[in-house]
């Protein structure tokens, strides 16, 4: 009843080939987009934007690109991590060596980087596949992390390895506050999430999901592996490496590669996996969960009063994290866009039985 | 020359830890397809709880507990992850198995305690010098290596016997073919899952008190696992020997890379250098030296 479709005639190509082809979903987004910009910076606080909202749509984005490869191609990645670290010491080379620089165009810059090593790191895939794969990323996500701890010319020789972001404006207009990041990355990761929703519609897309079902027959009704499997590379570590530029940028303000460790990629790939893989929604959904429920556990205990030490606070924190993977698994190996998916159905009849 | 051979021997040692972890990768994967990340928090669990029970009882018997609670362990995930679980998708089963790390590493440290303990056995560990004869000043084996290589190579002696003349073994290789062909003759899923994983717990104990004793048993026991995982690609996931000779080329290769090349590159090249040759290698032989070869049909 509250999500029908019926009466809501394409009486032209263009309504036939719209994002969002259903009313319900169009005023959904809308509603979304609208809390998003408007609702949500007018009451939060700072707190609020520094430790969930900002890291929450970064992580998003993140696991946009990790989704885009997994989820849409079928290539297994735990190099995510590393990706984002190209990401991230791509835009501060860029920031410091070329100050004159826009913002935008060095976090554009840090993508494409960042899409160029994807490629080269994408190239095992042409042989190899499934968990061969996967393990073979590892190798990006290691070399990385040597890489810009080792190498000093990434780190302009900081005697500490660590890094700070230069001060950051935008068309001249400073950007400190938690709200005015919270809404440049709001904006950078709104378009992107669009246009991955586009991309994996089109033929692009079409032919990474052809190579995910079955790449030897995608390979014989004339889609070519190399150029699906390395596009689909180059696209997901874009997203990665923007997403490494703001959260290093943005979010850390200073880092170090251990924020880009393998530990970042695997909690990218339980976002994707959590959240639904092949689901756009879903990388929103999976990002919200992970972020959300360790920051819940870590509450629980001083909210009801139980004393127990911060160690054992961390490791009743894994063992209950690990549970709830596997019991969301077992729940529902589909992923939240899964349940999210059936949810749409039961509402497409509700209140009525039939 | 003697300088590298002793590189080398340090390798072979580093090898066979890793060999040992993989080892029990490659039992459940041939087994059950599961891609088992958990292993390495099996190696960490098995380790802390032996080495926790050896303060309440003597060393064989608590042997003989951690065994039981490593079976025990094996129960509980074939009840609760494996069969909920069945007929997923192979990286679903592997998320799954990330997920059970993660518990098991914040189980184990939370009964039983996260602080680096000594475990020793009595296992020897003073230095020896042999091939005195051969070159000058001969060269420094630790004697620890030694035992270590030994055991490892009676645990795959005992596992290849174990799957290639008794009659559990053939039904783990009939098992590893064909799940719905197997259980159609009649090959129990279940009671063959519980063995592979009691098996691989067993085998994680036995990498447990290997690296323990060398290093003390303490938290970083379980990220070695990462460390395993070029040595399966490299000698194939579905090959017991491939473990053990994989490990033994891994472990010697960067080793010798960190110690002869490392220099030159600022150092610390160790972490990624297995990766890269497990890559490199992977790229000429996709299945690894010894696995099955992959034949598709559309």
């Amino acid at each position: 009843m509250l999500y029908r479709e019926a009466g809501q005639f394409k009486t032209s190509y263009g309504d036939d080939q719209a994002i969002f082809p259903i009313r319900q979903d169009r005023i959904g987004v809308a509603i979304i987009l609208l809390a998003a910009y408007l609702a949500i910076p007018l009451t939060a606080s700072p707190y609020l934007f520094t430790s969930i909202l900002i890291p929450f749509l970064i992580y998003a984005l993140a696991a946009i690109g990790l989704n885009l490869l997994t989820g849409y191609c079928g290539q297994v990645s735990l190099g995510t991590g590393g990706f984002m670290a190209v990401g991230a010491y791509a835009a501060y080379n860029f920031a410091i060596r070329m100050p004159e620089l826009n913002l935008l165009v060095v976090f554009l810059l840090a993508g494409g980087c960042a899409a160029l090593v994807g490629v080269v790191f994408g190239i095992p895939s042409l042989r190899i596949k499934g968990f061969y794969l996967a393990v073979a990323t590892l190798a990006a996500q290691f070399f990385m992390d040597w890489m810009f701890s080792r190498i000093k010319w990434f780190t302009n020789y900081t005697p500490s390895g660590s890094v700070n972001a230069p001060p950051l404006s935008l068309f001249g207009f400073a950007i400190d506050t938690p709200a005015e990041r919270y809404y440049l990355i709001l904006a950078i990761v709104t378009v992107m999430a669009l246009a991955a929703k586009n991309l994996v519609r089109g033929r692009v897309g079409r032919s990474w999901m052809a190579i995910r079902d079955m790449d030897i027959a995608a390979e014989i009704i004339g889609i070519r592996p190399l150029r699906a499997k390395l596009s689909a590379f180059a696209v997901s570590s874009f997203y990665a490496g923007i997403a490494g530029a703001l959260w290093a940028f943005l979010h850390l303000g200073s880092w170090e590669p251990l924020a880009f460790d393998i530990n970042r990629s695997f909690t990218l790939l339980f976002m994707v996996i959590i959240g639904g893989l092949g689901s756009i929604l879903g990388c929103f959904f999976g990002a919200a969960f992970i972020l959300i429920v360790p920051l819940a556990l870590n509450q629980i205990p001083t909210a009801l009063g139980i004393p127990i030490s911060t160690a054992m606070i961390s490791h009743l924190e894994f063992m209950i994290f690990g549970a709830l993977i596997v019991f969301f698994l077992i729940v529902e190996p589909h992923g939240l866009a899964r349940l999210w998916a059936l949810g749409k159905e039961k509402l497409r009849l509700w209140p009525f039985p039939h | 020359m003697g300088f590298f051979i002793e590189v080398l021997f340090g390798g072979f040692l580093a090898g066979v830890l890793y060999a040992l972890v993989a080892l029990g990768f490659v039992l459940i994967f041939k087994a059950s397809g599961v891609f088992n990340f958990a292993q390495g928090a099996m190696v960490l669990f098995a380790a802390l709880s032996l080495v926790r029970l050896m303060e309440w009882m003597p060393i064989p018997i608590a042997l003989l507990v951690s065994v039981g609670i490593m079976i025990v362990f094996a129960l509980v995930v074939e009840r609760l992850v494996l069969r909920p679980l069945v007929n997923q998708e192979g990286i679903i089963l592997f998320m799954a198995t990330i997920g059970v790390s993660y518990f098991v590493d914040g189980f184990g440290q939370t009964i039983w305690g996260s602080e680096i303990y000594t475990l020793d056995l009595g296992l020897p560990k003073e230095p020896v010098i042999i091939l005195e004869s051969v070159f000058e000043g001969g060269v420094l084996v630790n004697k620890f290596d030694l035992v270590a290589a030994v055991i490892a190579g009676i645990l795959v002696t005992v596992l290849a016997v174990f799957f290639q003349k008794t009659r559990i073994g053939r039904a783990l290789r009939a098992v590893a073919d064909d799940h719905q062909a197997a259980q159609s003759v009649g090959i129990p899923l279940r009671d063959i899952w519980v063995i592979v994983w009691s098996t691989s717990g067993i085998v994680a104990l036995v990498a447990g008190i290997v690296w323990g004793s060398a290093l003390g048993v303490q938290f970083s026991i379980s990220l070695v696992a990462l460390k395993a995982l070029p040595v399966l690609i490299l000698g194939g996931f579905t090959s017991v020997p491939g473990a053990i000779i994989g490990g033994l080329i891994i472990g010697a290769g960067e080793k010798l890379a960190e110690v002869f090349i490392g220099p030159s590159f600022g150092g610390g090249i160790e972490n990624w250098f297995a990766y890269m040759l497990a890559l490199l290698f992977l790229l000429v032989r996709p299945q690894g030296l010894f696995g099955e070869r992959i034949i598709e049909r559309v």
